[in-house]
């Protein structure tokens, strides 16, 4: 089952003197997230990411378009409490305690009064404020601040969280702690949508990405398919003093630490590589194709589309002239890209 | 009462009181202890005029601008902080968070005013030794008072739901003055000849009556205040307010969350 369902979401704002100039900030959005999948939506600053995660919560209304999460429209108040939400940089009520504000948030809940404070303290303790659940929020570091806003969202053990820039201001030790949390949420088999600019994090959490920029949505695909994504370059790590010549004239970018070579060169050539490592009585440490990581992916999304465009037709320009000269042997690989193309272009369409 | 409403209006009740709010109180007391022992030093048989006089205008002054300054900032200040988010983001309506507001802030002022009405009393205890009949009327004045509050409130509550803070302050402010003066409008509109008379009379009836809210002087002089009174001004009060709430609510509805 979809948990997420959004069907062409749009929103522009009136802008100038006279509130007549329309200011497209989310062009029509397309995209269907499952129920226990963990989806990262990725994006500069501006992009459009917290305008959709306000659509989706009732905040702004959409110019054209709607949602559906977990089956329901995502205005029925019914939804909403299956719902967690941390929004960016969260603000809390400075009077109220930790432990104030999460009982608050769970009458608000509706989480039943029988149990609540047991379901609070459990909270507080998974986010590591035991100690400072009595302490008014006004005394509060950022980062606990972000730890208070992670347990609001899933106190009331919601089936489906949205989190908006989880990991900001946080600490190397508080971005390991929101890590594990995703990945128990993930366990749980809660779906969790989270808006991110920092990949490394969605590389390890998510199990699909979507590329915002500008308001459009310029691509959508799984982690794991997106990183298997070679580009037809072979990386060739060997132990020697100084880069043979022989593997230079292969077309090879090489470059020596210590007593170890490292060339990147076309994969067409990892046979005539090997034979100069044989012939030069060199001793391989590893060979392995070069993939592509989540930040190349992210990159090539955020480049204007006529920019993408020249940069598919190469591609696909490259991949014509390597299965002539391969043969059969592309064919896999030619097969897996066109899926991706295919995913890519569904995400743009959208 | 809905629940979630209760716990709203909790919250903000206790927003307040954390907020230090009460602490007006602190300079209420030192005005009205200060008044009644230079009365009982100069005065001659007008101290309970001037006591109670005194203590009411005092009692609604300082209620009214609390009424304003945390009015406008119920809603606003809650866009502004976006701690709104969070609480929109449950299973709450909007016109539930916004009555919620404004059942917080009346139930502040209805035990701030409690609390000065206390201090009123005692300053009538300490200029006439006793407390006479005449004195009730002292809370049907009081009673109109927390009324007046609810307006109040229910109007910074709209003007905040599409103004900025200032501009809200300002336009509620004005509209108590003139509310003040609404007796006299209505006489006015009454004297108006021609097509001003439907103009007149429309901006008279528009505007809050708080003057007929206002019956300081007469229990100050120990008038009693006609039973028909209570009931009109409570049914005026109820409706005037919940007009402004629902506009409030109208506007808010569709408002974006910046």
């Amino acid at each position: 089952m979809a948990a997420i369902e959004i069907l062409d979401l749009e929103k522009s704002y009136l802008v100038g003197f006279w509130r007549k100039r329309p200011k497209l900030a989310l062009r029509p959005l397309r995209l269907t997230i499952e129920a226990g999948e963990v989806f990262g939506f990725l994006g500069p600053n501006g992009a459009g990411k917290t305008t959709t995660l306000k659509l989706l919560m009732g905040l702004v209304f959409p110019t054209a378009g709607t949602a559906r999460l977990l089956g329901r429209a995502m205005d029925d108040p019914a939804v909403k409490s299956q719902i967690g939400f941390l929004p960016e940089q969260p603000y809390f009520y400075d009077h109220l305690s930790a432990r104030e504000l999460l009982n608050y948030y769970g009458q608000l809940s509706g989480v039943p009064a029988k149990g609540r404070s047991a379901r609070v303290e459990q909270m507080l303790e998974r986010v590591g404020l035991s100690d400072s659940a009595g302490v008014q929020l006004r005394k509060f570091s950022k980062g606990m601040l972000q730890r208070v806003g992670l347990a609001q969202a899933i106190l009331h053990d919601p089936k489906l969280v949205f989190l908006d820039e989880p990991m900001s201001g946080l600490d190397p030790m508080g971005r390991r702690e929101v890590r594990d949390l995703i990945q128990q949420l993930r366990s749980e088999g809660k779906t969790v949508f989270f808006s991110t600019h920092i990949l490394s994090d969605a590389e390890a959490l998510c199990d699909r990405v979507g590329v915002i920029h500008q308001g459009e949505l310029r691509g959508v695909g799984a982690v794991a398919e997106l990183m298997t994504g070679t580009q037809g370059k072979i990386e060739i790590i060997f132990y020697a003093q100084k880069v043979p010549a022989s593997l230079t004239a292969l077309g090879a970018e090489a470059r020596v630490s210590g007593d170890m070579v490292n060339a990147v060169l076309p994969e067409e050539q990892q046979d005539a590589a090997l034979e100069v490592l044989r012939r030069e009585h060199l001793k391989l440490i590893s060979l392995a194709p070069v993939r592509r990581s989540l930040e190349e992916y992210y990159i090539q999304k955020l480049r204007p589309t006529e920019v993408q465009n020249t940069e598919v037709q190469n591609e696909e320009k490259q991949n014509e002239a390597r299965r002539n000269r391969n043969g059969q042997n592309e064919a896999a690989t030619d097969e897996d890209l066109r899926k991706e193309k295919q995913e890519d272009r569904k995400g743009v369409g959208a | 009462m809905n629940p979630r409403i209760g716990y709203i209006a909790f919250n903000t009740f206790r927003e307040a009181v954390r907020d230090r709010v009460l602490y007006n109180l602190i300079a209420f007391a030192l005005v009205l202890s200060g008044a009644a022992i230079i009365v009982g030093e100069i005065s001659i048989d007008i101290e309970r005029l001037v006591v109670v006089n005194l203590g009411l205008t005092a009692v609604s002054l300082f209620g009214v601008v609390i009424a304003i300054f945390i009015g406008i900032g119920l809603v606003s200040k809650e866009i502004d902080k976006r701690t709104l988010y969070t609480v929109l983001s449950r299973p709450v309506r909007r016109w539930e968070f916004v009555v919620g507001k404004f059942f917080g802030l009346t139930g502040t002022l209805v035990v701030n005013t409690f609390l000065m009405a206390v201090g009123v009393f005692l300053a009538l205890l300490y200029v006439n030794n006793k407390f006479e009949r005449m004195d009730l009327w002292v809370l049907a004045a009081l009673y109109f008072i927390v009324l007046q509050f609810l307006i109040v409130c229910a109007l910074a509550l709209f003007f905040s739901s599409f103004s900025t803070p200032l501009m809200s302050a300002v336009f509620t402010f004005a509209l108590f003055v003139i509310g003040n003066l609404a007796e006299d409008m209505r006489a006015l509109a009454r004297a108006t000849h021609g097509a001003a008379v439907w103009l007149a009379t429309g901006i008279a009836y528009l505007v809050p009556n708080f003057s007929a809210l206002n019956v300081i002087s007469q229990v100050a002089h120990g008038d009693p205040i006609p039973a028909r009174l209570i009931l009109y001004n409570t049914v005026y009060a109820l409706l005037y307010s919940a007009m402004a709430i629902s506009g409030a609510v109208l506007i808010f509805q569709r408002r974006n969350l910046k």
